[in-house]
């Protein structure tokens, strides 16, 4: 009975295609045919032209004319792995660390102060108005000032720990920081549409404790808000670039920017391919939240 | 399963300058549905959550079989809640919305399931449990709410106006269908409504509040018939006031004589409360009073009639429409019975201040 009934945000397309399709009707259903293709167009060239060319510049070879060597050099150049890697530890990192901090936070003043929901909202869009350079000026600052003051206290392993160019904790820090504007809007959403104060009250009327209701109502009801807010994070960690530049880690996109200037083929090569790996992501998650409509 | 005995004692709750409960007493009996009703902002959905553990009194407490509940946590109470909104889990079917309790109590799969489904044949809807609540109508997720707030067998049920999102036909079927249910598995209920309709039908007894206050309690044909007070007299049912002259136990009222029923003011200009059923009205050319606007209602129709500088409001059977159509010259009567009277209030017109139309 639920697998019948329409999935997710795509679901709305299929329908009325079915309804005009072959032989169609007259009219309105023809001409809005029409126009969705039009929209379609415009949409590709938009988004495809860019792509078509950085690919072209990567296939294309003086001598032989049509070579994949770009994306074979991919692999085996020198800190491709690593930094991906690392991009993806910092955006697994992010997503878990904002996450936990702001659906409890939001849920929380949803329920029992409604009166600081403009406050939480002024606190969590504010890093958008901040230029991220602003923003990095006052983490070295903190960066620098730090293991003078506190060099005889325990912070000091900390500090010290926090900044290790393997798994730089600090640029968590800054990425959960850049992502609570993305996080918000899309909990804020997600939470808009659930009476979240009923089912919290139905819940706990059925003997529910905190947890309990917080894992197996508000997050299953919130799938795809929570997917969104996880892929937004996901994408603002692997295309980040002045914070971790400037601080001096090799995060993905500085290592594509670093290959740029010696390889240049393989830098645009290496876009195109995280592109691809961005949307597959987006693929997984989407769905992920599909499902989940398709299931209530 | 049976039901406990709910107190509620001085219970006071104050919402950053407004009061929302003040002082209020009531204790309801095991097995009894008793209806919390009063105008929006009269504190009777504050009292239902205090009892449900939602809201934490200021002072007072609420004892449910002698023991004071007042500051255990929502989760611990046996309180079973059926809310005013849908509240179904969106994310879990019918069956696992119902069993939601129990699967909380860890109670084994097969167990539960069963227990769900027994439920639902409870509600008369047994072939839903693969559903989803998108898929049901409003009244049957205010059902599965129903079975869900009581497949934990508690021993208090809460409604919170569960019908007011409902139209009209289904809230009477399934008011029915509630007070049957709440009747043979003889469950302590409190009901919470604005609609007095539905309190005097279902409930055994009815309290009225006002301003966080307890009113009158009594059941609905000494509510309706005998209200303690003009507030009672005019927010349960429609009142006239006709203006009269008091004089012993007997008031003279539109040129007639009736008996007084309950306290006797001090002075002789009094008030007498009238029911507009009990207004009789004929037709007589002669008369000076005259039909101002009829409202056809099925079975009964009310009219406003202008005597004087007075209006009032009278029922009278479907049938007789025709002859007392606006502008008809009328005779005025009223039953003979033992009538409620009040001392005089400021207000010159007899037509109720708030008329509640029964839906």
């Amino acid at each position: 009975m639920a697998a019948l009934t329409p999935a997710g945000p795509m679901a709305p397309v299929t329908p009325p295609a079915i309804a005009a399709g072959p032989g169609g009707r007259a009219g309105r259903p023809r001409r809005i045919r029409v126009w969705r293709g039009v929209v379609l167009l415009v949409a590709a060239v938009y988004f495809l032209v860019p792509l078509i060319a950085s690919f072209t510049f990567t296939v294309k070879d003086a001598s032989k004319g049509f070579t994949l060597d770009a994306y074979g050099q991919i692999l085996s150049a020198e800190g491709f792995g690593k930094s991906l890697l690392l991009s993806l530890g910092l955006g697994v990192a992010t997503i878990v660390v904002v996450l936990l901090l702001t659906l409890p936070a939001m849920l929380a003043v949803r329920l029992s102060v409604p009166k600081l929901k403009p406050v939480l909202e002024i606190l969590c869009t504010l890093p958008l108005v901040v230029p991220p350079i602003t923003f990095v000026a006052g983490i070295t600052t903190i960066l620098q000032w730090g293991p003078d003051h506190l060099a005889d206290t325990p912070f000091f392993q900390t500090i010290i720990a926090a900044q290790n160019p393997d798994f730089p904790v600090v640029l968590v820090l800054a990425y959960v920081i850049l992502a609570l504007p993305f996080v918000y809007r899309a909990l804020d959403a997600g939470l808009g549409a659930l009476d979240a104060r009923t089912l919290v009250e139905a819940a706990r009327n059925l003997g529910a404790s905190w947890p309990h209701l917080l894992f197996r109502v508000i997050v299953p009801n919130l799938r795809s808000a929570l997917a969104s807010a996880s892929f937004l994070t996901l994408a603002l960690v692997l295309g980040e670039f002045t914070i971790a530049s400037l601080l001096h880690y090799q995060t993905f996109p500085v290592w594509i920017y670093t290959i740029s200037g010696s390889q240049a083929q393989v830098s645009v090569a290496v876009s195109v391919f995280s592109l691809l790996i961005t949307w597959l992501l987006l693929l997984v998650l989407s769905s992920a939240g599909a499902r989940q409509r398709s299931g209530s | 399963m049976n039901g406990a005995k709910v107190e509620l004692r001085g219970l006071r709750r104050n919402f950053s300058g407004t009061t929302a409960l003040d002082g209020l007493d009531l204790t309801i009996e095991p097995g009894e549905l008793i209806a919390l009703l009063g105008p929006s902002g009269c504190g009777k959905t504050t009292a239902l959550r205090c009892v449900a553990g939602f809201e934490q009194p200021d002072e007072g407490a609420v004892l449910i079989d002698g023991a004071d509940i007042t500051r255990v946590p929502a989760n611990r109470r046996d309180a079973g809640m059926v809310f005013q909104s849908y509240s179904l889990f969106p994310n879990l079917s019918i069956r696992d919305n119902v069993a939601f309790g129990l699967r909380v109590r860890k109670v084994a799969a097969a167990k539960r399931h069963a227990r769900a489904q027994e439920l639902l044949e409870l509600i008369g809807l047994p072939q839903i449990g693969e559903r989803y609540p998108h898929q049901l109508s409003g009244g049957q997720q205010q059902r599965v709410a129903l079975a869900r707030a009581l497949a934990l067998e508690p021993r208090v049920l809460l409604l919170d106006e569960p019908l007011s999102a409902l139209d009209a036909k289904v809230r009477v079927t399934l008011r029915e269908e509630i007070r049957r249910l709440q009747l043979s598995l003889g469950i302590t209920t409190i009901f919470v409504t604005h609609d007095q309709e539905e309190a005097l039908s279902m409930a055994d007894r009815v309290a009225v509040l006002r301003a966080g206050r307890l009113e009158q309690v009594a059941d609905p044909a000494t509510l309706y018939d005998r209200p303690a007070t003009a507030f009672v007299a005019e927010f349960v049912g429609t009142m006239n006031r006709i203006p009269g002259k008091l004089s012993g136990r007997t008031v003279t009222v539109l040129g007639q004589d009736l008996p007084v029923e309950g306290d006797v003011p001090a002075t002789s200009d009094v008030e007498v409360l009238v029911r507009p059923e009990t207004v009789i009205v004929t037709p007589d050319p002669s008369s000076e009073a005259m039909i101002l606007v009829s409202s056809f209602r099925g079975s009964t129709s009310r009219l406003r009639v202008q005597l004087g500088d007075l209006e009032m409001l009278a029922d009278v059977p479907g049938h007789d429409t025709v002859r007392l159509a606006p502008g008809t010259r009328v005779r005025v009567e009223l039953v003979e019975r033992p009538v409620l009277v009040s001392a005089s209030s400021d207000v010159a017109a007899a037509v109720p201040v708030s008329e509640h139309d029964v839906v």
